[in-house]
């Protein structure tokens, strides 16, 4: 699905990581983990074609990210759920005008049962008409995940997604995204929060990775 | 007919995607306002760029086709020497008319520095004598030839002299006012161009997330090229109706007025206008297009 081979990426001249592999095979979960600053989140961008590497190959569903154009990227992104730590969303639009924001820009509608039934799912039934700014965190990271998945993508990119959640909603939300894998979706999770990935182990098989001093390791047994 | 498809599917919208961009309002009455600013001068510059161009093809035409014998003689010569000039003119290949104007007609040539009661019969003033050229006109240096020996009296005026300066100067008004409109079309394009980049940049967070959704590039700039157009559109309508009407409420021609008397449209001319709010979105949508996919090429 999604492969870094021996990427590497400077930020402002100084290199942020290098030498870094990954293969996110189909219907694998991952975590990715390691310290505020190490790049998590650059590293979940060049996997959805935010960003291209300063050196390596990514290659997105096998087709190199440095010769995608915006069409492509666009595409692509499109195969890519992503929940981002700060949600993203227009607050200009209804809570069910943002979720099926990625059908309207592709120029398809989103039939009202099947928008019911995702808001069901991440239990936002009664908040369809609120507006982000009037959401609470847990409600506003579970509407994004919301959005991630109502193209139905091959994979899901979630960056921080409990950041901003008590333990209870983390709980929730890893239960979401555990569901989604067993589904056959391609999860990527990345997060400093370690009681969250003991919490996923005991739910799901998943490898995590630990980005520290600008190197991808295999995380040891304690996690 | 793709290219009517598109732009009447363009102009039909997207209700979705025209709600995911949030409408900026100073962009958007920029816009209409600049629109219909630009499209009241339009109808002005082409009212006198027609009018200029109505009055060069005519004083070209009355002009060219006719030339002016003036015969200054003592009074007591003065029959003799204008029937040898008529005798004279009316065996010239070329003319096709010779007369003379009688006392009334060049009474009132005189009347505008005279007054009306000049008693020219009583005055020593040339007799005038009006030629009429047919299509293939007159050999001018050999009349003048003719009238030397025969009437010494008399000067030939063909109004050359005068007439090519008129004709140039209304020929001139006319580029000004061709000038003017194209003028006009590049300051309207630079306003929506301006306008769509504020409106770009006010909406930068939109993009951002428009695009991390799958949003291609040809589908937000779509949104704002249809924006800008139906705008343009809009404002260059209702400036061209006050315009239109500005025009209408000027004096009409009449000769006493002169040529300011006949700035406006005539006949069928009256529809000119109607170009002005097309050619307005046409200028908007190729203005905005091309911001917008400028701008998004930057961010990106």
């Amino acid at each position: 699905m999604i492969e870094l081979d021996n990427v590497a990426y400077n930020y402002g001249g100084a290199e942020l990581f290098s030498g870094l592999d990954l293969q996110l095979a189909a219907g694998s979960f991952h975590f990715l983990t390691g310290p505020s600053g190490a790049g998590k989140t650059t590293l979940l961008k060049l996997c959805y074609g935010e960003l291209v590497a300063t050196s390596g190959q990514a290659r997105l569903f096998g087709q190199d990210a440095r010769g995608l154009d915006r069409d492509a990227v666009a595409q692509t992104r499109r195969r890519i759920g992503v929940v981002h730590q700060d949600c993203q969303f227009l607050d200009h639009l209804t809570l069910a005008e943002n979720i099926a924001l990625p059908l309207t820009v592709s120029g398809r509608t989103a039939s009202p049962a099947d928008l019911s039934d995702l808001l069901g799912w991440v239990g936002l039934s009664k908040q369809t008409e609120q507006f982000p700014p009037q959401l609470s965190g847990g409600e506003r990271q579970r509407a994004a995940l919301a959005r991630a998945v109502i193209m139905s993508p091959e994979v899901i990119l979630a960056d921080e997604p409990t950041g901003n959640v008590d333990w209870e909603m983390s709980q929730r939300l890893l239960s979401l995204l555990v569901e989604l894998n067993k589904m056959g979706k391609t999860v990527l999770i990345a997060t400093h929060d370690i009681s969250l990935i003991r919490a996923a182990k005991a739910q799901v098989s998943a490898r995590v990775l630990r980005l520290k001093d600008r190197r991808l390791q295999l995380a040891g047994a304690d996690l | 007919m793709d290219v009517l498809k598109r732009l009447l599917d363009l102009l039909a919208g997207d209700p979705q995607a025209d709600r995911a961009v949030p409408p900026t309002g100073f962009t958007a009455r920029l816009t209409v306002l600049s629109a219909a600013a630009m499209a009241f001068l339009a109808v002005f510059a082409l009212a006198l760029s027609l009018a200029t161009g109505r009055l060069a093809d005519r004083w070209s035409a009355e002009l060219a086709k006719t030339s002016t014998l003036r015969i200054s003689a003592p009074q007591d010569q003065m029959d003799a020497q204008a029937r040898a000039a008529l005798t004279v003119l009316q065996s010239t290949p070329g003319v096709a008319e010779a007369r003379l104007l009688s006392a009334d007609e060049q009474r009132a040539l005189l009347a505008p520095w005279f007054g009306p009661d000049l008693p020219v019969e009583s005055l020593p003033i040339p007799q005038l004598i009006e030629i009429i050229e047919d299509s293939d006109g007159y050999d001018a240096t050999g009349l003048r030839a003719r009238l030397q020996a025969e009437v010494p009296g008399a000067v030939l005026d063909d109004h050359t002299r005068w007439r090519e300066p008129l004709v140039e100067a209304a020929s001139r008004l006319r580029l000004l006012g061709i000038v003017s409109l194209a003028l006009i079309a590049v300051t309207t394009a630079a306003l929506i161009t301006l306008a769509a980049h504020a409106a770009l940049a006010a909406n930068a967070q939109v993009i951002r997330v428009m695009r991390l959704v799958g949003a291609r590039d040809i589908y937000i700039a779509r949104a704002f090229v249809r924006r800008f157009t139906l705008r343009a559109l809009l404002g260059a309508a209702t400036g061209t109706v006050l315009g239109t009407l500005a025009v209408l409420l000027l004096p009409r021609a009449d000769a006493a007025g002169g040529f300011l008397t006949g700035l406006g449209f005539q006949g069928w001319h009256w529809l000119w206008p109607l170009v002005i709010p097309v050619l307005a979105g046409l200028v908007a949508f190729v203005a905005t297009r091309q911001a917008a996919l400028r701008t998004l090429k930057e961010q990106s």
